[in-house]
């Protein structure tokens, strides 16, 4: 109760100086020298205050106070502590409140990191990232405060959706949302900079960093939701493209382009107006993204609540955000005259560019894919769903050149190179055309197909791989990054290639025989849990090699909401993923049970790691040759 | 005479151009075939034809109907003023239960018969397909 009350008047408190903020920031722009110090504590302030109202939450979910109605809707007192914190983000006022914070947060240190910058920059930069974190405050307390009152006070909370209730879970929206976030600092910068006729290589350099870190967190922000639908929802898959999946995945396409366009724009005055018009979009889909899932627009697991009037408000926001960035666009942007006088043919700034192309287009897809479906039902309310056959069929046959320009490009020099004394390029792509001729021939269909898929992965990752014995070689955090997106994709197509998957409804007791595995369903036990009863099952699987092993596939049964979750039972080794999940329906005796063989499954985790820590890398190395 | 610069530049607007109206027609293509329509009973019954298409049946699942055999699972889905009988075999999700929302995907055998080749995962215990739900509201 109390703690609501501090919550809610230092949320209002920090919606006063973001306005307060803005006022003085535009009043005093002309003579800004006075404002450098001020601007500093003020954010920092308003940080504390969202700070505070952001503990406030987490002290209710703790003590179950359940007159906070967030509190009431998404905790119950029997639930662990650690969810009952984790749960503070794990709903929709919640979630909003944390992002909030980000906001005001990353506004700090930004502050801080760019004392070098002119003070003017510096200071519009704030303004524009004030204005979206007073819309953010505005959108927080008028339509989804999560410090609303109930009386009568309940006795007992409705509980976190089980499924929620997870390790991967609890971290994966705070990870995704830095990296969200993050890209809203890239766009209040490029704004600024656009308006102050400041883009410039300067600029590039100062602002790669913000991307380098929304980046890394966008990326292990869905490598967690992905791990997590990976064994929690029980269908065995890392990606779905479901719509949900689709909206983070479109901001890191336009992050990743931008993180390489800003690498040119670093070393040539070159491609400014796609740099603003990639940080503008990429703030925008991650925007968007919000919208799609908070609105209640997208069936999911992150839908927490339909409500149309907070669809409205973001879609209002959005425009006016898209409107204004725009206008500055084209207003006060001004581009290079000698734009394409010294551009060559063969360089490393046009193999980025063509790959520019390529991540545009993977961008366009995916968008339409997912926007599609929405616009029909408006217009025609004609209710479809585009599946996993659209996506696979416009994008694996374009991996090919993309990734055949991803092995060449890094090879080439700025401005102006030719491939002589390049034998080994050569040599390795006939060596990987014959390796994955070999890994696919004792497969009939596509045989062709198959093959050229798994040579392009197989000879990026043979250059990046032989790039780390050659000495001469620099840049070792693109290196990593590029090898591991190889190793990413090969194990993807293996992994698609050689799972198997063997699907069943068994009574205890009864065998499940084919050529290749035999499945013993054992026994049933039950267990009781603080806020859960689980039915273990136990299972003893044979292969053809006579190995048997015991797998105990759980089902949860939570009494707070009333819902069945699956524990998936996996094994994994380097090589292979052993999975096991059941299924009971009501008064039948029969479980459903789906075991699957997925082989490198650990290495598609590992390979997006990989990818991130290369993003680490550069951004540490940096830091170092200052 | 153009210079070779200009030449160089009208080359490289007309590549630009090329492969945008492909990749637009492209995508319109593959979405126009690998697009999935979402019906229920009801729109089935109604409809002139057949459907060989792969389509999305929504509603309840009807009290008493689901019934296991060792390699398949049969029950009715029905909105309240039409049913059609479903025949699957494959992985069922956790919330799929009698008297509860259900998505299936599969192929039409005729008006009444449905082979579903996925079952729809719902993550929230209070899903309803919108078709039901408003089904559910005129009664």
């Amino acid at each position: 109760m109390l703690y609501s009350v501090i919550g809610h008047y230092s949320l209002i408190l920090g919606l006063c100086i973001g306005l307060l903020l803005v006022y003085y920031s535009v009043k005093n722009f002309k003579n800004s020298e006075q404002l450098n110090n001020k601007i500093l504590s003020f954010t920092f302030l308003q940080f504390f205050l969202v700070m505070i109202s952001f503990i406030c939450l987490i002290i209710s979910f703790i003590l179950s106070d359940f007159s906070n109605e967030t509190v009431f809707n998404n905790s119950h007192t029997t639930k662990p502590l650690f969810y009952k914190i984790a749960g503070t983000w794990g709903n929709h006022e919640g979630s909003l409140l944390l992002w909030l914070l980000v906001l005001t947060l990353f506004i700090c240190i930004f502050l801080i990191k760019s004392k070098s910058q002119p003070i003017k920059y510096k200071i519009l930069t704030l303004v524009f990232q004030q204005i979206i974190i007073i819309g953010f405050f505005v959108f927080l307390i008028a339509t989804s405060n999560p410090f609303n009152y109930l009386y009568p006070i309940p006795e007992e909370g409705l509980g976190l959706n089980p499924i929620l209730q997870d390790p991967a879970l609890a971290i994966h929206p705070p990870i995704l949302y830095l990296g969200y976030v993050g890209s809203s600092i890239i766009f209040s910068s490029a704004l600024a900079a656009t308006s102050l006729n400041l883009v410039s290589k300067k600029w590039a350099s100062h602002i790669k960093k913000w991307v380098l870190v929304s980046w890394i967190f966008l990326t292990l922000g869905i490598l967690l939701g992905s791990i997590w639908a990976y064994y929690e929802l029980g269908w065995g898959g890392f990606w779905f493209w479901d719509p949900v999946e689709n909206v983070s995945l479109m901001p890191w396409l336009a992050l990743t382009t931008l993180l390489h366009c800003v690498l040119v724009l670093e070393k040539k005055q070159v491609l400014t107006s796609w740099v603003i018009i990639l940080s503008i979009s990429t703030f925008t889909l991650s925007m968007c993204g919000t919208f799609l899932v908070r609105s209640g627009i997208l069936n999911s697991v992150h839908t927490f609540a339909n409500d149309p009037e907070r669809g409205l408000f973001i879609l209002i926001f959005l425009f006016s955000l898209i409107f204004i960035s725009l206008f500055i666009f084209f207003f006060f942007h001004k581009p290079n005259s000698n734009n394409s006088s010294n551009f060559f043919w063969l360089s490393k700034e046009t193999s980025i560019v063509i790959n520019n192309w390529f991540m545009m287009y993977f961008l366009s897809v995916v968008l339409i894919g997912t926007v599609y479906p929405i616009f029909l039902d408006v217009l025609s309310s004609q209710k479809i769903s585009v599946g996993p056959p659209f996506y696979h069929k416009l994008i694996i046959p374009f991996l090919i050149p993309f990734l055949l320009a991803m092995s060449v490009g890094p090879k080439l020099k700025w401005i102006k190179s030719n491939l002589e004394n390049k034998i080994y390029l050569i040599s390795l792509l006939i060596i990987s055309i014959l390796l994955s001729f070999l890994i696919v021939k004792n497969f009939s269909q596509n045989i062709l197909i198959n093959t050229i898929l798994i040579s392009s992965a197989l000879y990026l990752f043979l250059i990046t791989l032989r790039d780390f014995f050659v000495k001469k070689h620099k840049n070792v955090s693109q290196n990593i990054s590029h090898f591991g997106f190889s190793l990413l994709i090969l194990s993807i197509l293996l992994n698609n290639l050689f799972s198997n998957e063997i699907i069943t409804n068994l009574k205890v007791g009864e065998v499940f025989e084919n050529s290749k595995t035999k499945i013993t369903f054992e026994s049933v036990s039950q267990k009781e849990e603080k806020n859960y009863k689980s039915v273990i099952a136990k299972f003893s699987i044979e292969d053809k090699k006579g190995n048997s092993e015991n797998f105990l596939p759980e089902l949860r049964i939570y009494n707070q909401p009333n819902i069945v979750t699956s524990e998936a039972d996996i094994k994994t080794t380097m090589l292979s993923d052993k999975f096991i999940v059941i299924n009971i329906v009501q008064n039948q005796e029969f479980f459903n049970v789906r075991y699957q063989v997925k082989p490198f499954m650990i290495w598609i985790w590992l390979s997006v790691l990989l990818i991130s820590f290369g993003g680490t890398l550069s951004l540490f190395k940096k830091e170092y040759e200052k | 005479m153009y210079g070779r610069k200009v030449k160089l530049r009208f080359l490289f607007v007309a590549i630009v151009l090329i492969t945008l109206i492909l990749t637009v027609f492209l995508i319109l293509k593959s979405l126009e075939e690998n697009v999935v329509f979402f019906q229920s009973p009801s729109e089935i019954n109604l409809s002139s034809e057949i459907d060989k298409k792969k389509i999305r049946i929504g509603g309840m699942v009807k009290k008493d109907s689901i019934s296991f055999k060792s390699n398949e699972v049969s029950f009715i889905i029905t909105d309240f003023k039409n049913e059609i009988n479903v025949i699957y075999s494959g992985a069922i999700p956790n919330l799929f239960e009698e008297e509860k929302g259900v998505v299936a995907e599969g192929f039409l055998k005729d008006r009444n018969f449905f082979t579903a080749t996925k079952i729809l995962a719902k993550h929230d215990e209070n899903y309803m397909p919108p078709e039901v739900k408003a089904a559910l509201e005129e009664k």
